[in-house]
Parts: structure tokens; sequence; C-alpha cells
């Protein structure tokens, strides 16, 4: 079978906006907009930058092989033209848009993106994004340092790339719309000197024109970028160093369009009960779960019927009342919002006598003694608090010791160390809307390894084998069956409770009333803020 | 004087590198790994790898202070982890903000302090005094963040007459000052009014009154002088506070301080960065105290003879 899938500019424009279109609103041209932010840009980097806040910057400012529609999961093709996958999924095929440029001026050939993808793996850029291209032919002696050169990107000729994978990767076209897979122009990296990521040149929307330490960011709209129309807004200034309490005061005031940190919890309820209030916040549903871990290593959590007794004695409902209503209660790995995610199950009530039930079954009638770990930065250790209640209405007697998210990583990913961990402030967010992402890092038995993220140490080797297969399918026609392979999986997983899966915690942005379009291109799933999308009002 | 010079130049020296090797030891000894935390959660084990090779976290403690120090000799303070850019850049991009926050804010602590300080003094047990102090002690104990949000909620957001957040004109810097102003003319005004008070109470002064000389006269030619020198001794140390950055006031003014940079620095375990905030502060500290040092024989003479 033979996928081949072919777009033209202008069938590309009217894809991407129609969920703009649908909403019956017609995003107009031009304005100037100002952006709040806590902490300064770290880098604009595409191949380092990985924080939710220069995820969106980088977006606009690079342009990749594939793109997802704004405000949604739905991937399309972006710097490329057109692509075909082999029969065998080993092979992808990519054209290039003929004649789209640098912001520099030069045209973007196809050795620019061989040379991008490679300086995203070669070890020198000390990127953490490395390891999404695992897939690629050559990525063992490129990361390994045995070569600089990727044997497995070929380009024929200046608009063709060739990609040669050693295993089939069904996320294969997800890792090539990741910032990490941004084209860069290599004489740019080379004149920065090792600071590519605060003189960023790429061939997205936006264009860097100035940038202040520790003040602001100017990014301007690039005339030539090649979609038609995009971006809506001629500037973009990214106040950094705004306390969010601040930036909300001057959001009231007009001096602020979008405060990216949102609301200050204190704040929320009153913000949102105001009538004017109320059209300020945009509250949307990301990629994301807070779990607790349960430690598998780490006794009693060996014993499967602990960890289910722990998932029925959590109070889900209380959690999500201290974050304000902003989180809904979780009942499986995946989020709502990610294809594969279960409606049909129910996981495991909040049920406190079936739950000492369970504990006094496996030997604990009197419950135990056990840690419970968290970051220390509000509203998580409230949280690990609540977490403690009901450990303790089932007999466990959790201490709470919240540290700086730094030594939390490090105890979680040593082993026989933390024998719980409350996610908060850590909680995994995909990177890309693939299932298989909430697998691999976190649950897989790869990722139970020393300084790894698999918190619980869980590593069923059944699933992990059918984790591999769900991957390999990589025909798109058999995108439905990999889906319902995944679902599965993740529900198995929920059997042998290696989390508690507490809740969907939501993002939210306050932004200005002129600011037009609907919620979800200012929490976009694949880009928080898309700054193609947005627009202000005429 | 010279010799003073040379002395304390060499004693800075020995600081600096005490500084320098404790900060070192001590953020080696955190739990946190730089390399994890940098590669983010997607991360194999072996790009962790790959990047504590990269960031030479691999080599032994004393290989990697060594070559810290070999760079910091010849002025480089090395590349952030997580930004990549020079350490230096940074410090240097922030240092005009933190240079001026640092002038505005001891101007206004030591105009206010003294000048309370004085007043209490000269009229001390009396109801003016008993005010001054009542003041002064709220200020020593007021909450930063709650002054400053107060200022910036009544003077920015309601009565608008400066701007909520930001840097570059005199209008941006007079809420920060002033918050740091007013509450540190506490200490001024208490350290102000004991050292008046003693002095007010020495011979030399009584001999000034009996010589006819007028009030004013007396308590700024002859008590002034003789009671300043703690002030001066403060000032140096606050010099090296505020160059250390004022992480609260920084925060709540969106003002593009040194303490912004160490705050972010230290959530990201960005060693480098750190590293080099601690050394400026701690130079800063040294040079602070160093003035306060030269400055104090000219006020005072009695110190020259020593």
């Amino acid at each position: 079978m033979f996928n081949r899938w072919i777009l033209t500019t202008t069938t590309a424009a009217v894809l991407a906006f129609s969920p703009l279109l649908a909403h019956a609103e017609t995003p107009a041209q031009g304005g100037e907009i100002v952006v709040t932010y806590k902490d300064d840009i770290t880098t604009l980097d595409p191949h380092i930058g990985y924080d939710w806040v220069n995820w969106s910057m980088i977006k606009s400012l690079f342009s990749r092989l594939m793109d997802y529609e704004p405000g949604t999961a739905n991937l399309v093709p972006s710097l490329a033209e057109s692509f075909e996958v082999a029969p065998d999924g080993l092979t992808y095929t990519f054209k290039l848009r003929k004649g789209v440029k640098f912001t520099n001026g030069r045209e973007i050939v196809a050795g620019d993106v061989k040379y991008s993808i490679e300086r995203a793996i070669n070890p020198k850029t000390q990127g953490p994004g490395a390891g999404f291209f695992g897939a690629i032919k050559g990525f063992d002696d490129l990361t390994g340092g045995k070569s600089e050169l990727l044997s497995g990107i070929e380009t024929p000729d200046d608009q063709t790339v060739v990609f040669h994978l050693s295993r089939p990767d069904a996320t294969f076209l997800h890792v090539m719309a990741i910032n990490f897979a941004s084209v860069v122009p290599k004489e740019a990296v080379e004149a920065a000197a090792g600071d590519f990521g605060k003189k960023p040149v790429g061939s997205g929307s936006l264009v860097l024109k100035d940038w202040t330490i520790g003040q602001k960011l100017v990014f301007e709209r690039n005339p030539d970028y090649f979609v038609k129309d995009v971006p809506h807004v001629d500037k973009v200034t990214i106040e950094v160093g705004q306390e969010p309490l601040v930036a909300l005061l001057r959001l009231q005031k007009g001096e602020v369009d979008i405060a990216g940190d949102g609301i200050p919890p204190a704040k929320f309820l009153e913000i949102k009960n105001s009538p004017e209030g109320a059209a300020m916040i945009v509250d949307g549903e990301q990629l994301h779960t807070g779990y607790i871990t349960l430690n598998t290593k780490v006794k009693p959590f060996d014993d499967v019927k602990v960890r289910q007794a722990v998932n029925m004695a959590i109070n889900k409902e209380r959690i999500t009342r201290l974050l304000n209503g902003r989180a809904t209660a979780a009942n499986q790995i995946l989020p709502p919002l990610m294809p594969g995610y279960d409606k049909t199950f129910t996981g495991y009530a909040y049920d406190v006598e079936k739950a000492k039930a369970l504990l006094a079954e496996a030997g604990h009638p009197d419950g135990f003694e056990t840690v419970l770990y968290s970051t220390n930065t509000d509203p998580q250790p409230r949280i690990a608090q609540a977490i403690q209640q009901d450990l303790a209405a089932i007999g466990i007697k959790a201490e709470v010791r919240a540290l700086a998210q730094g030594n939390v990583i490090a105890a979680g990913g040593t082993e026989g160390e933390a024998p719980m961990i409350w996610s908060g402030g850590m909680g995994w967010i995909a990177d890309f809307p693939d299932p298989s992402n909430f697998y691999g890092p976190i649950l897989g038995c790869s990722g139970a390894v020393a300084g790894g993220w698999n918190w619980p140490w869980y590593c069923n080797e059944a699933i992990d084998k059918r984790a591999g297969e769900a991957d390999a399918m990589s025909d798109p026609a058999k995108a439905a069956e990999r889906q319902a392979a995944w679902s599965k999986i993740f529900t198995d997983v929920m059997a042998d409770a290696p989390w508690v899966p507490v809740i969907n915690e939501r993002r939210v942005v306050a932004k200005s009333l002129r600011m037009g379009g609907p919620d979800n291109i200012y929490i976009d799933p694949t880009r928080v803020i898309n700054y193609d999308a947005i627009f202000v009002k005429p | 004087m010279a010799m003073l010079l040379a002395k304390r130049l060499v004693q800075s020296c020995l600081i600096l590198l005490g500084v320098a090797a404790i900060t070192f030891i001590l953020l080696y000894a955190l739990p946190a790994d730089p390399a994890r935390m940098l590669a983010g959660r997607s991360a194999t084990a072996q790009t962790v790898e790959n990047i504590r090779r990269e960031l030479g976290l691999d080599q032994p403690l004393l290989t990697q202070f060594l070559h810290y120090l070999g760079n910091l000799v010849q002025g480089d303070l090395g590349r952030s982890y997580a930004q990549k850019t020079e350490v230096a850049t940074l410090i240097m991009a922030r240092l005009p903000a933190t240079l001026t926050l640092m002038a505005a804010g001891i101007f206004v602590e030591v105009l206010f302090g003294l000048t309370f300080g004085i007043v209490a003094a000269l009229n001390r047990g009396g109801a003016i005094d008993r005010i001054v102090m009542a003041s002064a002690f709220v200020g020593v104990s007021a909450p930063q963040f709650v002054v400053a949000l107060l200022l910036l909620y009544v003077f920015a957001a309601t009565l608008g007459w400066f701007p909520m957040s930001g840097y570059g004109t005199l209008a941006h810097v007079v809420l920060p000052a002033m918050t740091l102003g007013i509450l540190g003319a506490g200490w001024y005004a208490r350290m102000a009014r004991s050292a008046m008070i003693d002095v007010l109470n020495q011979d030399f002064i009584r001999t000034a009154r009996a010589k006819g000389l007028s009030g004013r006269r007396v308590v700024l030619r002859h008590a002034l002088p003789n009671a300043i020198l703690p002030i001066v001794a403060m000032i140096g140390i606050d010099i090296g506070q505020f160059m250390g950055g004022v992480v609260v006031v920084e925060a709540v003014y969106g003002w593009p301080g040194i303490g912004q940079l160490a705050w972010q620095a230290i959530q990201q375990v960005d060693i480098p960065i750190i590293m080099g905030v601690t050394l400026t502060s701690a130079f800063a500290i040294i040079v602070g105290n160093l003035v306060a040092d030269l400055i104090a024989p000219m006020i005072d003479p009695r110190i020259r003879s020593h």
C-alpha cells in the first residue's frame, strides 16, 4: 500500500483555518500585542529549547516538514509539500515546498533539513530531544560520537529528503512536527558562535527583531512566510520578569494582551466571577495527567493489592477543588484529549472501605509507614497534604517530603529511593498528540533505569512487547487498529496500578478583550499559544 | 594607606577563592543533576549521558573546580547550561538595572533613615521619638512583597502616577527604590538614633553648645560626622546585598536585575550562573566594605593614625 498526500499552498491554508472559519470569526490582519511571562526566555534554539514558554515561540519562529492544524492534533505537511511512506514503513520521502526562504534570504534546500536533524542529534548540541530521532538509521553512530553525519538521511536533489528507518515508527510524522525537527540555516548557526539560541534565524511566521536580556523580546511578522496571510499580528512583544499578579493588573488596564502565566490561584475565582473577567479567561484542556507513582521496587508497593488499595483511597474530587476547579479527576493514564483515551473505562472508584479491605487482604490491616515526595511550590505541597490525609484514612502514615523539583526528579530516578511521588509541577504533558508518548519514558522498561523518568520502576515485559508492536504499525490505514492497541495497553497497565492517575490539569491563559479567535488557539494542544493563528479584533 | 590597600587586595582574593570553593562544593553536593534537568523528560539515558559529558560533569570534582578557576582567572565565567550564553554577558546585561536600583534604594534609605534617626535622637523620649521608632520597627519587620504590592497597587494601578512594571525611565525606578528605601530606612533610623544619642551626650558637644554655636551647627558639623561611621559601614554591606539581587522587589516590579537571574538559575540548577552571581555579589561586598574602609578615615581623623 502506498500513501500519497499532496496539498498545495492554498488548500493547506484553507485546511489550516477551517476551525477558525467554523467559528464564524474571520481573523483580522494587523495589530501589535504584548505578552508577559514571569521567567526570562532561556533559549530560542529549536534543538535545545524545551519548556512550555519557549515552545510556542520556537514553533512560530521556525518551520518543520510537518505541522498541525491550529487548535487540533491533526497532522498536515508544512515545509513539505507532499510525502510518501514506503509499504514497509521504513522509508519516508518528503518533497519540499519550492521557493521557501529563511529570513536571511536564502532558499531552503534538502541539505538544510539533513543538517538540522543531525544538529538536533549531535551530542555537541546538548539537545534534549535527540532520542526522538532514534528510529533513523545511523542514529547510534551519531549519538555515540562515531560519526558527525546521519547515514539514514539522503538528499537526492534540493527538493527531496529521504529518511531511512532502522525500525518502523508510527510516530515518525509527529517527530517531524516537533520543535527539535525545526529547519535551521547552517551559516547562521555558525555565525552565532554557540549563541544561536539568542540569535535565531528560521523560516517561520515570526522573526526575532530585538532581544533585551531580562526585559523583552520583539517579534515581527515575517512578510515572506509561505502560508498566505499568516501570521495575523504585525508585532509581538514578550515582556519577561512580570509577576503574574502584576501582569493581571496590567491586563485589566489594557497594557497587556496575554498574561502567559495565567491567573494566580488567589485571584482566579474573583476574575472568573466578574462579568468582564470571564471573557478574559482562556481555560483549555491540555495533554496532561497528574499522578502519584507507586514504586514497585519498594515494599510494600511491590504488592499489586497495596497499589490498588491506594488507587481507591485518593479523593480526587477534593484535589480538583484545591485547584479551584482548574482540573478534572482522572481515572486512567491518558488524558481525555489524547487519541486512545478510553471513555468507557472507569478505573478504581474512590472507596475507602474497599481500600481498607484490600489492604488487610494484602497483610497490612493496620496500614504502614511510607514517604510521599512532592515539589515545594504552591499548590503542590497542599495537594500532597490532601493525599497524606486520604492515605491516613486507610491507615497509611505517609511523611510528606516537599523538595525542589530537581531533587524530586533525582529521587525518582534512583532505584529504591522514593516510595511515592506526587507528580504535581512535573506531571506528564505529551510532546506530541500520540498515545505512545505516555508510555516509553514513564512506564516502559527502558525508562526504569537510573536517572530515568519511570518513577514507579514499573516494567511489565508483556506490555512492553505489545507497545513495541503497536509502534511498528506505521501504515496509516492501520491507525485505528493501532490506537485501539494503545488504548488497551494503558487500561491493562492500570490493572497493575503503578500509578494513581489523579487529575487532568487545564492550562489557564488570560487574554485582553481585544484578542480574537477561539480558545484552542490560545491553549493549542501542540503549541500552547499559537502565534500563527491569534489575532486582534478589528 | 597603600599598605592597607595591598593587604585588603590579598585578603579579597582569598575571600573570593573561598566563596568560589564553598559555592562550588555546595552546588555539586546537591542531589539534583544538572544534565538530567537540562535533558527534560523525554531524553534517553544516552542523551543525558552525552549532555553530562559535553558539560564536563563526568569529570572528578577537583578537575572541574580547577578548570573553573583556570577560566575564572582569565575573566571567563563560563556558559550557562540552559541558555548556552556566556554568563558574563548575562550578568553584564543586568548590571545597569542592578546598579540603578542599588543607588536609588540606598539613597532613599539613607535620606529617610538619617533624617528620622536624627530627629528622633534630638527628641529623645518624646512623642516624635516614639512615633519614629515605632514606624522604624514596622519598616524593619514588614515583608518586602507586601510593601511592594501595596505601593504598586496604590501609586501605579489605582492612581496611575508611576508605571506598574519595567525599567528604563526615572519614573520606573521610584516605586522599587521607595520599597527598598522605606524598609531599609528603619535600620538606618535606629542606628542613626543610637549613634547620635551617644555622641550628643559627649563632652565636646556640650563644649560646642557652651561656645554658643547654633543648634543646627552643633548637630550637622559636630555631632553628625561623629555618628555617621556605623552608617557608612552599613552602606558598604548594603551595596553587597543589593548586588546579590533583591529578588522579591525585582519580581514584583519586573525589574531586570541580577536577583531574577539568580532565582531562575537556582530553579534550573544552572551552576555557571549561580556561581557567577555569587561571585559578583561577593566581589561587590568586598568592594563595598573596602570603599567604606577608605572613606572612614576621611570622615574621622582618629582612624588615620591607626
